[in-house]
């Protein structure tokens, strides 16, 4: 017996990182700005969602999502409600989304070939740890949290907040009866990641809405 | 909790790599795991215990190098390792970094084996 060490020095996601890499290029040449919403289940995706595909779309954008739930197609047909095309993932367990699965769900998708789209959303499983770890490709990943979490979710969970491109605090309109110390959050959110755009919103009063349109709009036109 | 999926690419990854040393056992497997990586150690090596079983890395110990976070510090001029997650600012001066430079890393570094010599092999 010989005792032996081999370097390997190999990605252990790095399957995942490279199919991420092909729908990322998918996506440019497509010309469509790709969303990556992730949160803690209950933060309000789906309603947030539901709104930003129905004003974008009275716009006269065109807009898509896939929405991922470890069982059920609920999220899919409320967002549905909003006249987009959309698809249910359901990962059976799985506590993320994956680019594989982005992959296989954008196949055969009458309706929503990226050619024909402007925006297309990606709703995660709700979960602050694994789908930080998951590239799915997108341009922008948005990491939500609403007012009844706590301003410390954050400090909790700083990789998820590191790694996103902007933040968008919920429910803003409940925020008084819960206590909700905005300076605080605020300052958490910028101390995990310096410099972030934070909008902070409500889906059921429209509050901060216009801003995060404005947003997409912004980073859409970025994209030529 | 991906701790298995990440387990199980491991074995993936480090099975593959022993074709080149047929009948080789693993005795220990080398990671290098960046600080926000969102792994967690335990959740690992119990999730390692379970999916080596009768592969070619049952028995094996698994040795987790952290890398902490590096940020670039701008007004510094120089990368600076953060102390801590909860806040990404210059350790040294204490303004906001934007530049990560290491922490999220996940990958095996090397591995460990008992090769079968050629010698041996003959008997």
């Amino acid at each position: 017996m010989t005792t032996r060490i081999v370097e390997l020095r190999r990605g252990i996601l790095k399957k995942n990182d490279e199919l991420a890499a092909g729908l990322r290029d998918r996506y440019t040449a497509a010309g469509v700005l790709v969303l990556n919403l992730v949160s803690s289940p209950g933060t309000g995706k789906t309603a947030f969602l539901e709104w930003t595909l129905r004003e974008l779309k009275a716009r006269g954008a065109r807009v898509a999502a896939l929405v991922g739930d470890l069982e059920t197609d609920n999220d899919a047909r409320r967002l549905a409600s909003s006249g987009a095309p959309v698809r249910q993932i359901n990962t059976h367990g799985i506590c993320h989304l994956d680019a594989e699965m982005i992959g296989k769900h954008l196949e055969d998708w009458a309706g929503a070939e990226l050619g024909g789209l402007d925006y297309l959303f990606i709703e995660n499983v709700g979960n602050l740890v694994c789908p930080s770890s998951y590239d799915l490709g997108e341009k922008i990943r948005v990491a939500l949290l609403s007012v009844t979490e706590g301003e410390d979710k954050p400090l909790k969970y700083p990789t998820m907040f590191n790694s996103a491109d902007a933040a968008v605090i919920t429910k803003v309109d409940i925020a008084e009866p819960c206590a909700f110390d905005r300076e605080t959050a605020l300052k958490n959110i910028n101390e995990i990641r310096p410099g972030i755009r934070i909008f902070e919103t409500s889906a059921k009063t429209g509050a901060g809405m216009e801003e995060w349109l404005g947003y997409l709009e912004e980073q859409r036109a970025l994209r030529g | 909790m991906h701790e298995l999926s990440i387990v199980s690419s491991i074995v993936d990854t480090v099975t593959e790599s022993l074709e080149a040393y047929p009948g080789a056992r693993v005795k220990e497997v080398r990671l290098r795991v960046g600080a926000l990586a969102s792994v967690v150690r335990e959740s690992l090596d119990f999730c390692y215990g379970i999916a080596t079983e009768g592969t070619p890395l049952e028995g094996s110990i698994l040795v987790v190098n952290v890398l902490p976070v590096v940020m670039h510090c701008e007004p510094c001029g120089q990368d600076v390792e953060l102390d801590t997650l909860q806040s990404f600012r210059c350790p040294r001066c204490g303004e906001p970094c934007y530049d990560l430079r290491q922490g999220r890393e996940l990958e095996i570094e090397a591995i460990e084996i008992d090769e079968v010599d050629a010698v041996e092999e003959k008997k």
